[in-house]
């Protein structure tokens, strides 16, 4: 891929080929803008200083402080033991952080996050790493509904199967499944790619304004402006460096993945009457 | 937002009394109004399980005469099971106002429910050889001490923790609801029905009594209905999920089955944890993680999805 400018692979992907006029502010496949971006009241925190505690016994407000604490006192390595699935653990940090979560969490875990890297052994709930700004979510169990809804940057991981309406309202960074996902997944999906290497459940890609999605198995049926894209060597090779990233493989091989995009005609919807919408569909 | 939770034991009795109170006590957050439990317990072949109330809690708590008239009506329960042939082989309060019977009885089910729940302010809770229905308010942990639930031994259990949205806060709008009159049949349900008084109105025209304007009963009724026409449990799910309207997830059990069945927008949480002996479903894993502290396999079930395990 060196030699090749960030709009040519964009384009090349199928991604972000007009203009989302007045939708987001974002900009798009910009390499240096993560590496670059910390917030000035960040902890500096020393990878090597490890800490960990057992949260058998709190509440997750004890815990998410207890976090906290550890980043303020240099520790950039934390494991958090027995989380017992509790909602909203992880939530809301913005530093550069390698977390495990020894167990599962429950609803909203690693919400509104920006940099640091989680590592969870159990399964997740609803809603896991929703608002995701940057770093990596990896999940070793299976996931809930609304698996990284609106999450617009990082990578988030799941490496079983997922609920319904996986990366609802996307709006950038990568989201990968290993297993099946549930109906509506990539609805409203605005910027972003989703790596689906199991089937993927009914009305796929529904109303998706952009972004990519890549499915390994079935497709039990596409939603409304969800259309088969064209695989290119820049997405086959996009996705096996991303898979071997997190060790994990398409079942059936790289060739056997689809790719799914906006068709784009209900896109426009700004400029259309109310008669005119129902035309496009 | 409503939590509910079921569990089964594959081939044996457990602490189901205990295990569900801790399942319902950890979805508390999710609907602190009411709490209930259907409970299968090692009933008999040969004797009815009735669980009824004679108020509601709300009355007892206001009013002087409402205490002479519960004496009345629990009078005339007895009075009318006598004359329906119906005998009494033990009883006891649960509370002032709800009351454990277990008779026996060789006539006709339902007209001896119809001619009890005929009598002003009672209203049967269940009635099975297994099934023990108990609902009231306040939390899990407060119902069941108030019941002595910590002691009640069986193979499976389903429970409701309600957030009332779209009936009272009372005994009649708590969930479980049992299937009238089908004996050891209850539903707890998670959401809302958009076709609720369609299918009332054609469920009361076959007959089917309704004690609340609470959409979850429809449920219940329903399937008593699809069971009452001759269909297998899954079968009467799976249809309800074609012909049901809304967003819901519920759960059903019978004598010696727990079933659980998901709108098609998949729109209502429900986790699902299944070994070779046990089942266990909650709106939230925080509750099978009451029963289960150590770590375990769960999922979602799908959009769409229906399941019936067998005890």
């Amino acid at each position: 891929m060196a030699g090749v400018n960030e709009e040519h692979k964009s384009h090349e992907m199928g991604l972000h080929t007009e203009q989302l006029t007045g939708r987001s502010q974002q900009r798009f496949f910009s390499a240096s803008e993560e590496e670059n971006f910390t917030y000035p009241w960040s902890y500096p925190v020393d990878f090597d200083k490890h800490a960990e505690f057992d949260a058998a016994e709190m509440d997750a407000n004890a815990v998410n402080l207890r976090i906290r604490e550890l980043m303020k006192a240099g520790h950039g390595s934390i494991t958090v033991k027995n989380p017992r699935a509790q909602h909203s653990l992880g939530v809301g940090i913005l530093n550069r952080l390698n977390l495990t979560f020894e167990g599962s969490l429950g609803y909203f875990g690693c919400g509104l996050i920006d940099g640091p890297n989680v590592h969870i052994t159990g399964r997740v709930g609803w809603s896991c790493a929703e608002n995701m700004m940057a770093g990596t979510v990896v999940i070793e169990k299976n996931a809930g509904s609304l698996f990284g809804a609106a999450i617009r940057g990082g990578d988030l991981v799941c490496k079983g199967q997922a609920g319904a309406r996986v990366g609802i309202d996307q709006k950038g960074g990568t989201i990968i499944v290993g297993g099946s996902v549930g109906a509506f997944t990539g609805f409203m999906m605005q910027r972003g790619r989703m790596v689906i290497l199991g089937d993927a459940g009914d009305n796929l890609g529904d109303s998706m304004y952009d972004g990519t999605i890549y499915v390994g198995g079935e497709i039990k049926s596409l939603g409304v402006d969800c259309v088969e894209g064209e695989m290119t060597d820049l997405d086959r090779k996009w996705l096996a460096a991303k898979l071997s990233l997190y060790g994990m493989q398409a079942p059936n091989g790289i060739d056997s993945i689809k790719k799914l995009v906006s068709g784009k005609q209900l896109w426009n919807y700004d400029n259309l009457e109310p008669t005119e919408k129902k035309l496009v569909l | 937002m409503c939590g509910i939770a079921g569990l089964i034991h594959r081939g044996k009795s457990s602490d189901i009394g205990n295990e569900m109170t801790a399942m319902l006590q950890a979805l508390k957050h999710r609907g602190p109004d009411s709490t209930g439990f259907a409970l299968y317990g090692n009933g008999s072949d040969e004797q009815y399980v009735m669980r009824f109330k004679l108020a509601e809690q709300a009355d007892v708590a206001v009013g002087f005469d409402i205490h002479r008239q519960i004496v009345e009506r629990k009078a005339q329960v007895d009075e009318r099971m006598a004359e329906m042939g119906a005998s009494i082989v033990d009883e006891a309060p649960a509370t002032e106002y709800a009351y454990r019977y277990t008779f026996t009885h060789d006539g006709d089910l339902r007209r001896l429910i119809d001619f009890i729940e005929d009598i002003d302010g009672v209203e049967i809770l269940s009635i099975g050889h297994a099934l023990e229905l108990i609902k009231d308010l306040g939390d899990a942990a407060v119902v069941s001490g108030q019941y002595g639930l910590g002691s009640f031994n069986g193979t499976h259990a389903i429970g409701h923790t309600r957030m009332a949205t779209e009936s009272d806060v009372d005994i009649r709008s708590a969930h479980p609801y049992w299937a009238y009159p089908f004996s050891d049949v209850s539903v707890v349900h998670n959401g809302q029905l958009t076709n609720y008084w369609t299918y009332r109105r054609e469920l009361e025209r076959r007959g089917h009594r309704f004690m609340s304007n609470c959409d979850s009963e429809l449920i219940a009724v329903y399937i008593a209905d699809r069971i009452d026409r001759g269909d297998e449990l899954e079968g009467a799910m799976r249809r309800s999920v074609d012909e049901l309207d809304g967003v819901f997830t519920y759960l059903v059990a019978t004598s010696d089955q727990l079933g659980m069945a998901k709108d098609v927008m998949a729109a209502k949480p429900m986790v699902l944890y299944e070994s070779d002996d046990f089942v266990g479903l909650a709106s939230e894993e925080v509750a099978i993680r009451s029963v289960f502290p150590h770590e375990i396999d769960t999922w979602d079930p799908y959009n769409g999805e229906v399941r019936v395990w067998q005890a």
